[in-house]
């Protein structure tokens, strides 16, 4: 049976009812694969870990610009994926995402303004960020999923969210503007914090944008994307899968829809606020403009184009249209954004799963077929 | 004299904000309320209509014709996108979103490239009239009026007007109109196209009070965004009384903190109206009316 092709089918529902009793770990460990993701058996994983480990060996035939760009792209993953858990598995379509970047993105620098690098406190404020945008995100999503609001109107609701916080910290010009030390800046922005750092016995190790912080945003986007694949075979996914194809049905079924998608939304938004600090880390600098209206819809169109529906298509579309729009830039950066709109119209009209779901599906295909 | 005076001030006020949410939301609200589609490009055929009617103004027709000039090039722009993108969108409701925000990037971005970051402005007409101590705009009283006017007229063609019968009809019962002859699909083309035009007209009218610039839309996505999830899906009785509370917060907020602080009330207003009446008012308004 070829289940991952019908992901919404219902018996995934109750598919773990039905395991035997295992060690947590093991029950964990087999939601590596299941109904809400694309991809199993040996084959699958074989290809993912020679993927890593090229992306790990790759710094070593690179030049130390491209790496500290890789390591850009892998940034925004993180953001990318919690798009897809809210939009693609819970079907709320958030344009707000931005909007918990950014306050992550501003909570890292003035934090780690005030309070310095010393004794891994870079990490400390990297948590403390991540939670900031979680809760926000969470009491947005309170008031959004209690009220019952759905479709487009989360959409509209947090649009306005991201945009009010770009115009306001927009507007934070004056010297009155500080907090602690750290003065916000208004339209330019905020600069000069510190980058992450490891403490380390004979001298700290300071992760400016190359090799060390490459390996660890590498390992940081393994690990979000395999704990993400736990949790959404996991049956805590299952739920959220059937609310976006049925939510009366789901509530019919005992479940607090309203809880789910809230959490949902809240992971959403910690993940957000995770790209959000690590961006600040990365380039010592954050700016209202990355919660603006362009900054907004960039998520988007990574997820759309990739696939929202599936967490690797997701990954791999938001690397791949980074990539893209960067070469693109290199040409003129007005015409990247033009080519980004016709790509989500494209996108949209022709292949509404998305470009990589819809070619990583015909590849399975493929090898189903050759198998047989 | 005194208090006529503060008292003109504060409606004046009112008055301003009330119109700049009318006339800014019309156009989406028509949108949403008949089609259940928001449509995300709002902003850019604002944009539209503002650049065709200051380049037609520049070519020296007189300011009202202008206007008009650019709520039909809006409206034909509109028909056009809704021919070729949006109409394969309708059972789509959330990709109908996205498809609307991929035309807005591109209208952004080639407005940009094609006509520069800014382009040269209309003074606004009319001059000023003094009350008390203080001057105001009477162009922005024109404004008001306009309002006003843009929704007896929006009431007159939906209630009063053949076009309004079968498009309420299309709306309510899209199966029963199509069965009784109605081209549905060409009543959503005009409606979108009536959608697009209010939009151009909202940006013709407001084209004399703003800088042109390619991002001009932004600036009243906000607030027409907000009025149409506070009132719902029904202009008359929700977009119109929400306009009304939404612009006494927003004058009241302005008036003491600033700006910022009346567009920060707009959002904290909308997140708590959708969590004590979801639907809006106009859903609130009907079942309290049952």
């Amino acid at each position: 049976m070829n289940r991952s092709d019908t992901p919404q089918r219902d018996e995934s529902i109750v598919a773990d009812t039905t395991l035997e009793r295992r060690s947590s770990l093991a029950i964990w460990v087999s939601r590596l694969e299941g109904p809400q993701t694309m991809g199993r058996g040996v084959l699958f994983w074989t290809v993912a870990a020679l993927v890593v480990l090229a992306a790990a060996i790759y710094p070593l035939f690179s030049n130390p610009f491209a790496v500290g760009n890789s390591a850009y792209f892998m940034v925004w993953t993180f953001m990318a994926m919690g798009l897809g858990v809210v939009w693609g598995y819970t079907g709320a379509l958030s344009f707000g995402q931005t909007a918990f970047f950014g306050l992550a993105g501003y909570a890292y620098g003035v934090l780690t303004i005030n309070f310095g690098a010393a004794y891994g406190f870079t990490w400390i404020a990297l948590l403390i960020s991540v939670a900031l945008g979680g809760l926000l995100a969470l009491l947005i999503g309170y008031f959004m999923f209690y009220g019952r609001i759905r479709g487009v109107f989360i959409g509209i609701v947090t649009l306005s969210v991201t945009l009010v916080f770009e115009t306001f910290m927009a507007q934070t010009a004056g010297p009155q503007w500080r907090i602690g030390d750290a003065r916000l800046n208004g339209f330019n922005g905020m600069s000069g914090m510190p980058p992450l750092t490891v403490p380390w016995p004979g001298g700290d190790i300071v992760l400016y944008p190359g090799l060390g912080l490459y390996y660890v945003l590498l390992a940081m986007v393994v690990l979000c994307y395999l704990g993400l694949r736990m949790l959404l075979n996991a049956p805590f996914g299952n739920v959220l899968v059937a609310i976006r194809e049925n939510p009366e049905r789901a509530e019919m079924l005992g479940y607090d829809t309203r809880a789910y998608q809230m959490l949902a939304f809240g992971l959403g938004g910690a993940l957000a606020g995770l790209s959000g600090a690590l961006y600040t880390a990365w380039g010592q600098y954050i700016t209202p403009s990355s919660m603006g209206l362009t900054a907004a819809a960039l998520p988007i169109v990574w997820v759309a184009v990739g696939g929202r529906r599936d967490i690797t298509a997701t990954l791999l579309g938001t690397l791949a249209v980074l990539f893209g729009f960067q070469s693109l830039t290199v040409y003129g950066s007005q015409y990247a954004l033009i080519v980004m709109g016709a790509l989500l119209l494209v996108t949209v009209l022709l292949t509404p799963e998305g470009l990589f779901a819809t070619a990583m599906r015909w590849i399975g295909r493929r090898f189903k077929g050759a198998q047989r | 004299m005194e208090l006529i005076a503060t008292a003109f001030a504060m409606a004046y006020q009112f008055g301003d904000a009330f119109a700049f949410l009318v006339i800014s939301c019309a156009g989406l609200a028509i949108i949403f309320g008949m089609m259940g589609i928001i449509n995300l490009a709002h902003g850019e055929f604002i944009m539209c209509g503002a650049y065709v009617t200051a380049s037609t103004a520049r070519m020296g027709f007189p300011l009202p014709v202008a206007i008009l000039c650019g709520a039909l090039v809006a409206g034909i722009v509109g028909m056009i996108v809704e021919r070729t993108v949006v109409r394969h969108l309708y059972h789509r409701p959330l990709d109908s979103i996205i498809a609307t925000w991929g035309i807005s990037l591109i209208a952004t971005q080639g407005v940009l490239i094609v006509l520069g970051s800014t382009m040269q402005g209309i003074g606004t007409p009319l001059g000023s009239i003094e009350v008390g101590e203080r001057s105001y705009s009477a162009y922005r009283l024109v404004l008001m009026g306009a309002a006003v006017a843009l929704l007896s007229g929006l009431y007159l063609l939906f209630y009063h007007t053949r076009f309004g019968v079968i498009a309420r009809a299309t709306i309510q019962r899209p199966q029963m109109a199509q069965a009784l002859g109605v081209d549905t699909r060409r009543i959503y083309g005009l409606t979108f196209g009536l959608g697009a035009a209010l939009a151009g007209l909202a940006g013709g009218l407001y084209a004399p009070t703003m800088t042109m610039v390619p991002t001009m839309g932004a600036t009243f996505i906000v607030e027409s965004f907000v009025t149409v999830v506070v009132g719902g899906a029904d202009i008359f009785v929700g977009a119109a009384p929400a306009a009304a509370i939404l612009a006494v917060i927003r004058a009241a907020l302005t008036a003491w903190y600033g700006q910022l602080f009346g567009q920060i009330g707009l959002l904290l207003a909308v997140i708590i109206v959708i969590r004590v009446m979801p639907g809006g008012l106009s859903a609130w308004i009907k079942r309290t009316r049952q």
